[in-house]
């Protein structure tokens, strides 16, 4: 078995992922540090999201969906026929574009996914440690069992964070967590991801370049090739990558003058 | 291409800092020519005139805030407004020594006094000159020319010593107009100073291009043994 090494809480190692025939991620090496806020950026279509979706396994339920290469957690290839993907999906958590909070309380919305994961602890302890892990709780406390969906979109977002915590996870994905909510909201999910990793690796899709500056501790630059597959062009502490990228792909990029 | 409004108001900037420059050339040999006719009358006008430039700097500092703050730049877009914002400061500064000189014209009034004039003139031609090339550099984005101009401060240096050496003779020969002679120490040691800040604006040319800030001069070794 290959060897991770404990500085990075997961490694994509010569990944290739497909769609049917077509190729949409080409040989990326990515390696994502510990308690660090990894951005990946780039133009739409350069597969940003399917790398982000590969790494808890996501890409399962797409039935044309073919992963070659390895990703390494805890010295595994998550890929590989004895690893259970749920569990995978337990120990690396997501966070969606839009907010999607169950039709339920707010109570319930973080209190379901440790139950189902046998959570035999104080439930009420956990809502609300939880929810103050995502700076929630002092807006909701007063009414737990107040519908998820009354909620504001900022605060939603907030709460499927709450919710991806709920279950312990290491690491938590966000594919553009903040692209459907304004400004001020935007800010405080900004803030809760400097927060939480502390304690959990963070990994960002965004389409937003001032996001990636502003958040994240490490950058990675894709985009495509000629035959539209995404590939990784650069890849380094975001206070390089946007002040002086090595590749002129990534400075065209960041500099707006792509394409 | 996208970013034509970036482009456009980069652009604007740099005419700006070349007309501000030209400003101080101006005013720098002026000052000089003023000097050497112990023209007092122009010498005033150029006093005055460095309100112009002083106001010029901070139109120029003005927009290029809201460029960053409209325009959010990254990378060598970035590199290139800190290197605006550098660059109009270090014009303005010089600005400043051009109004020194004018002021010791004024102070000098009508009263008699030893110019080392041979150097004073050349050093100032050498340093406008200096200032000139640095400029053109810098909007051109020319790294190897911005490199090279600043070995010429080593002719505004010796030049600098030379008069120097002459003032501290005539300061010795006569102890009387000391006070006067005084004052034309401060002209060579601001034209010496225009020179020296023409090698930031060339660092900051180097800075767009390659991201890396040094010192393109380096110390001398001789700044060592004081």
């Amino acid at each position: 078995m290959t060897k991770s090494n404990n500085h990075y809480a997961i490694e994509a190692h010569n990944l290739n992922i497909f769609y049917g025939n077509f190729q949409a991620v080409k040989n990326v090496d990515l390696e994502i540090e510990r308690n660090k806020i990894t951005a990946i950026i780039g133009p739409s279509g350069c597969g940003k999201s399917t790398v982000i979706r590969a790494f808890n396994r996501m890409n399962d339920f797409i039935l044309t969906a073919r992963v070659e290469g390895e990703i390494l957690f805890h010295e595994k290839n998550i890929y590989a026929s004895d690893i259970d993907a749920v569990q995978i999906r337990r120990m690396i958590g997501m966070v969606f574009q839009k907010p999607n909070p169950f039709p339920k309380s707010i109570y319930e919305n973080v209190a379901w996914g440790a139950r189902v994961n046998g959570f035999r602890g104080n439930t009420d302890e956990l809502v609300e440690q939880t929810l103050r892990a995502a700076a929630l709780w002092d807006e909701v406390k007063d009414n737990l069992k107040r519908n998820a969906l009354e909620l504001s979109g900022g605060q939603q977002q907030r709460l499927c964070i709450a919710r991806a915590l709920a279950v312990k996870p290491e690491i938590i994905l966000m594919d553009e967590p903040c692209s459907a909510l304004d400004p001020i909201a935007t800010l405080k999910i900004e803030d809760l991801m400097r927060e939480l990793s502390q304690e959990y690796t963070i990994i960002i899709v965004t389409h937003n370049m001032q996001q990636a500056a502003r958040v994240s501790d490490n950058t990675a630059f894709f985009t495509m090739d000629e035959d539209r597959a995404g590939i990784m062009v650069e890849y380094g502490l975001t206070s390089h990558i946007f002040t002086k990228p090595h590749d002129q792909r990534t400075e065209d990029y960041i500099t707006g003058r792509f394409g | 291409m996208p970013r034509d409004t970036l482009n456009r108001q980069m652009n604007l900037i740099q005419d700006e800092i070349l007309i501000l420059g030209s400003m101080v050339e101006q005013a720098m040999l002026s000052a000089v020519e003023a000097l050497k006719k112990r023209d007092a009358k122009a010498a005033k006008a150029i006093f005055l005139q460095d309100q112009v430039i002083n106001e010029k700097r901070f139109a120029i500092e003005n927009a290029i805030i809201i460029l960053m703050a409209t325009q959010q730049p990254m990378a060598r877009d970035l590199r290139q407004m800190a290197a605006m914002l550098e660059v109009s400061t270090e014009l303005e500064r010089m600005g400043d020594y051009a109004k020194g000189v004018a002021k010791v014209n004024m102070l000098l009034k009508e009263k008699e006094v030893y110019m080392p004039v041979a150097e004073i003139d050349k050093m100032a031609e050498i340093a406008v000159n200096m200032l000139h090339r640095a400029l053109g550099a810098f909007i051109s984005e020319d790294t190897s020319l911005a490199l090279a101009i600043p070995h010429d401060d080593d002719q505004v240096d010796e030049l600098f010593n030379t008069a120097y050496n002459k003032i501290v003779q005539d300061m010795i020969a006569n102890p009387n107009t000391i006070d006067q002679t005084n004052f034309i120490m401060w002209i060579i040691h601001n034209i010496e100073r225009m020179a020296d800040r023409v090698t930031n604006i060339c660092e900051r040319t180097v800075f767009i291009t390659t991201g890396e800030l040094f010192e393109v001069d380096g110390m001398d070794e001789d700044d060592l043994n004081i």
